[in-house]
């Protein structure tokens, strides 16, 4: 992004652990220690959320050059026009201080280390110490900064408060309070991000209890967004929970494909089963969150119905066939068809590069009728979006579409007239999402049909092929605000499951084309020669985080909102 | 003027100073606008008026005037923190959640002078351009609360309140807001979230500095009950001339709240360090109890540092050394700094020799225990662990390496919490320790040292034994 027009930000001088470095001024001291290297330990402090400064493991020591009282000589700079620093006896917390001119911050001092063991002594002793049947174990602050700040025994020697566990405080997420730690960021989150304050605080001191307002439920569309950012085990999803230890998680980066927002994720998969999804920060998308309905929208991914086998329809019915006699079985129907007598309906919810394979299809097949299945729902006012297709962009830029879902009603015509004979079905289910009869798809000479599931389109398929779905595999989507995004294979799918540009370049080739495409990299470099604005890009060029390609007046609801915030400076965002 | 007379049994020691407290316990005195009126009341609210804001603020700088609530911070001082390029309303509050252990000189001001106390704001009000203010008044004074909205009700009716106050163009409005029944709703800035509608949970500082980021994030001056009828008294007497009374830096009166084991506890206004901590016990008070000797003594408050009654004490006075005796202590803000503790809200508390000390801080932890808002780590866990130590140490179930732990828990927060209740709970049980420690370690048994205490653990233990 360009900096020009803005106004040249003042730089300070600060010196962290005895190095002086240089800072933008309002830079929060934990971010400046972050910066450099130091990353203060805390468990309040989130830089989407404001600061309230209550967990005090981010003490350190701190110090300004010293003042002069009257009469007295300012102090003198050294060589490097430094002034000395004159260290306060007492701690600061560096979440919510800002760094000024000719500060000093010690992260590892005698004082700063003495605060961090007695805050992580203090924050154990009512604590269950249940990390065994614990699901935050594994990635539980409290056990990070144990071995890292704590003491290693206990000293405490009295009974500790009991308090409700096991609470039911939503249809989604269960809490435990003995685990609490009271930081109060789920707190702060439903309040400043969800605008659902449901959560707060009862009772006092060490018998504080997080609860549910009375006759409230914690049931927002954001609402799994706070057991990621609780420190500890206190608020658990059902979802998760019990299911799997996290240290056996793979991860793996990719991005939701629930609506056209695109959200970040992380993938938690272990030995090709998806156990769950979190949000991966990326501020040009979805901040730091994610839907619950985009979030727990992976189960049917490790379903029975899952397709494992190529099918083809024999007098018996649907035969599992190897893919090549399904493949070649595929190209002898559609082979002799003529121009115009066979549909392509793609989705919406394929990559880029299996669009482009289908483009390629098409074109083989001398066919105008391609269209996707569009797919819409209530966008909400945060990230959810209306367009639950995650790469209308992608089938619009790819297939040329100007409106998807406007030659479905052609299509059906077609069909109807006879005129359309057979159907390349492409990873979707016209019947139940398309207002497709198994009538009208029973009259055709020919269905090839690819989904992850069985379905009733794929009943009326002569050719049913296992699609994989978006955790299996690799390419690009374009989001509403025309963000370039990667998916990346977390599990490998079912059985003889491929991914469906795979399939088509088997299919353009058994319809007579050699392609020479081997890889999706190599569908990714045909795919940028004829289409200009993917001129210049590779797979690995989009990164993590992916690349802006089109432009569009998509605005994004959360983040219009957080970059207020951070603008006043009440998060750092 | 005639001779003021007191209620019969009521009537001030002769060492005392009364100003603040003149009206208190007087014959024929009644808290109606009447009866203030009738002695010159509001004459000063209608010179007020009249003047810059800033002269006022200038005489009460002069005066000296040093909070009365605890902490001791010029009031004027604090008046000029509020920033100068404000375009915000300014909202003075009255802090009149009078809450420390031992406090209780807010609430006969309240109860028999409120309208002292509406002068006072009202004056204040001016000087720091607030049109709006709010007395703050602990949820347990309800009568007082009564007492107060009738006062305004009648300040109002007068035109001391209201629109276009004595003829100038000043506007004032002044509520009454029932506290939430906390110990926390004292500190300041709690006490701002509690009256917004919030949990009372202090502030952190930087950047919510009530001068600049109070209520509603608009600066906000907070003062205590008496030091804002002091205000009154500032005018009256001029800075200077008021800065008279008492001794340079520890300026005017106070009002000290004694009790504990003296014959005649009670309120008591004297000039600040014009008397000493013995005059106070063994004059006004009337001694000890008969046969007794003095054990110890917190002299500002439950969370100032305790003092022995044996203690001597060596401290710097003008340049020189001196030593003093506690009963030798003058009862002012910079001598009771000086000998380690706070002359705080002016809570004298006197503890003699019948006492059991771990008794005496059990007390003082269960308090904070209690109170303790639970916001922050430190205060939130530790105040309840010292005060589970400290029911050990009372019921014989102690170890004497109890006593070093409780000594660190209260290390541990000390000077590591959001507000300054971190050291109020802290300072009882570091000073018991340090200064009577053998006490302390007399009440513990060495041969429970690491022994299980509690059925929580021994449950475990036995558990483990299996």
């Amino acid at each position: 992004m360009s900096d020009e027009g803005k106004p040249a930000v003042e730089m300070v001088d600060v010196q962290i652990d005895g190095e002086w470095h240089q800072f933008p001024k309002g830079t929060r001291m934990i971010e400046a220690c972050r910066q450099v290297g130091k990353e203060v330990p805390h468990y309040c402090y989130h830089p989407k959320l404001t600061s309230p400064g209550n967990c005090r493991m981010c003490l350190v020591e701190m110090g300004m050059p010293p003042r002069p009282r009257p009469g007295e000589d300012p102090p003198e700079k050294d060589e490097n026009g430094h002034l000395p620093i004159s260290w306060i006896p007492r701690p600061v917390i560096a979440c919510a201080n800002t760094v000024a001119p000719n500060m000093g911050i010690r992260t590892d001092s005698d004082l700063t280390h003495a605060c961090r063991q007695g805050v992580m002594e203090l924050l154990l002793i009512n604590h269950p110490l249940d990390c065994p049947i614990c699901d935050q174990a594994g990635e539980c602050r409290l056990q990070e900064f144990s071995v890292e700040h704590g003491n290693g025994g206990s000293r405490f020697r009295e009974q500790k408060v009991k308090k409700p566990k096991n609470v039911d405080i939503g249809p989604r997420i269960r809490l435990d309070d003995e685990r609490c730690i009271m930081c109060s960021r789920c707190i702060r989150f439903t309040d400043e991000v969800a605008d659902d304050p449901v959560l707060g605080f009862t009772d006092r001191g060490s018998h504080t209890v997080l609860t549910v307002h009375p006759g409230q439920q914690l049931a927002n569309n954001y609402s799994l967004n706070t057991v990621d950012i609780c420190p500890v085990g206190a608020l658990t999803s059902n979802d998760f929970r019990f299911q799997m230890r996290v240290w056996f998680l793979k991860e793996d980066k990719s991005i939701c494909t629930s609506c056209g927002r695109g959200c970040n994720i992380t993938i938690g998969s272990r030995e090709d089963e998806v156990y769950r999804l979190t949000p991966r920060e990326n501020n040009e998308v979805n901040s730091a969150w994610m839907c619950d309905h985009g979030r727990l929208n992976f189960h049917y991914l490790n379903s029975e119905m899952r397709l494992t086998d190529p099918l083809v329809r024999g007098a018996e019915g649907h035969e599992t066939v190897a893919w090549g006699d399904a493949i070649q079985a595929a190209a002898d129907a559609l082979g002799r068809c003529e121009a115009n007598e066979i549909a392509l309906i793609a989705s919406g919810r394929l990559t880029n590069e299996e669009l482009f394979m289908a483009r390629r299809l098409a074109s083989v097949m001398k066919t105008e009728f391609v269209d996707i299945v569009p797919r819409s729902g209530e966008a909400d006012d945060y990230l959810l979006a209306a367009d639950r297709n995650p790469n209308t962009n992608g089938a619009k830029l790819v297939l040329g579409l100007d409106e998807p879902g406007q030659a479905l009603k052609d299509i059906r015509e077609g069909m109807a007239q006879g005129r359309i004979k057979a159907l390349v079905v492409l990873q979707e289910n016209l019947i139940d999402d398309a207002g497709f009869t198994a009538e009208e798809l029973g009259k055709l000479d020919f269905i090839l049909h690819t989904y992850p599931l069985a379905n009733p389109t794929a009943e009326t398929a002569d050719v049913v092929l296992p699609g994989a779905a978006f955790s299996e595999k690799r390419g690009s989507m374009i989001n509403l605000t025309g963000r370039l995004q990667r998916l990346n294979r977390a599990t490998d799918g079912p059985g003889q499951t491929r991914e469906v540009w795979e399939i088509v370049r088997d299919l353009i080739q058994a319809l007579g084309g050699g392609n020479g495409i081997y890889l999706i990299e190599d569908v990714f470099k045909q795919m940028a020669g004829e289409i200009a604005e993917f001129e210049g890009l590779t797979l690995s060029k989009i990164g993590d985080l992916g690349v802006p390609l089109l432009e569009t007046d998509e605005k994004i609801p959360l983040l219009e909102r957080e970059r207020e915030r951070v603008a006043k400076g009440i998060i750092v965002g | 003027m005639a001779a003021i007379k007191y209620l019969a049994g009521k009537e001030p020691h002769p060492n005392e100073h009364r100003m603040i407290f003149r009206n208190v316990d007087r014959e024929g005195w009644d808290p109606s606008i009447d009866t203030y009126l009738g002695e010159g009341g509001y004459e000063q609210l209608k010179k007020a008026v009249a003047m810059e804001p800033q002269a006022i603020t200038d005489e009460v700088k002069k005066a000296g005037v040093r909070g009365r609530g605890g902490a001791g911070f010029p009031a004027g001082v604090k008046w000029g923190f509020i920033p100068p390029n404000n375009t915000k309303p300014v909202y003075l509050i009255c802090n009149a959640d009078e809450s420390e252990p031992g406090t209780f000189k807010d609430r006969y001001i309240i109860h028999q002078d409120p309208h002292q106390l509406i002068e006072g704001m009202a004056i204040a009000c001016f000087a720091v351009g607030a049109k709006l203010a709010y007395i703050y008044i602990r949820e347990e004074f309800p009568e007082g609360a009564a007492i107060l909205e009738k006062a305004i009700a009648e300040a109002h009716e007068k035109g001391f309140l209201g629109k276009g106050i004595c003829g100038s163009d000043f506007d004032l409005e002044i509520y009454v807001h029932r506290g939430a029944g906390a110990y926390i709703c004292g500190e300041e800035t709690g006490l701002i979230e509690s009256l917004e509608g919030k949990r009372p949970y202090p502030r952190i500082k930087p950047p919510y500095f009530p001068a600049a980021m109070g209520l509603y994030l608009c600066p906000t001056i907070v003062n205590n009950v008496e030091t804002l009828c002091h205000v009154k008294h500032i005018l009256d007497m001029g800075g200077e001339e008021y800065a008279k009374l008492g001794t340079p830096n520890n300026t005017g009166t106070r009002i000290l709240c004694v009790s504990g084991d003296v014959q005649k506890p009670g309120y008591f206004e004297v000039q600040v360090g014009k008397v000493t901590l013995g005059e106070v016990i063994n004059d006004m008070c009337g001694g000890l109890k008969p046969g007794r000797k003095i054990q110890a003594v917190i002299p500002g408050g439950s969370s100032a540092k305790v003092l022995r009654g044996d203690e001597t004490f060596k401290i710097k006075k003008g340049g020189e050394d001196v030593e003093l005796k506690l009963e030798d202590i003058p009862m002012d803000f910079d001598t009771l700094a000086a000998c380690g503790s706070m002359a705080g809200s002016g809570g004298v508390i006197v503890i003699d020799d019948s006492r059991s000390i771990s008794w005496v801080l059990n007390n003082i932890n269960a308090f904070y225990a209690h109170e303790s808002c639970g916001q922050c780590t430190p205060c939130r866990e530790g105040s309840l662990w010292m005060k589970k130590i400290t029911d050990r140490v009372v019921a014989g179930k102690a170890a004497p390496s109890d006593i070093d732990t409780l000594d660190a828990v209260a290390r541990n927060i000390d000077g590591r919490t959001i507000c300054a209740f971190g050291e109020a709970c802290s300072w009882p049980t570091e000073s018991f320790i340090q200064k009577f420690r053998d006490e302390l370690v007399a009440s513990t048994n060495p041969d429970l040292d690491e022994a299980i205490v509690n059925p929580e653990t021994e449950l475990a233990a036995a558990h483990l034994a299996r």
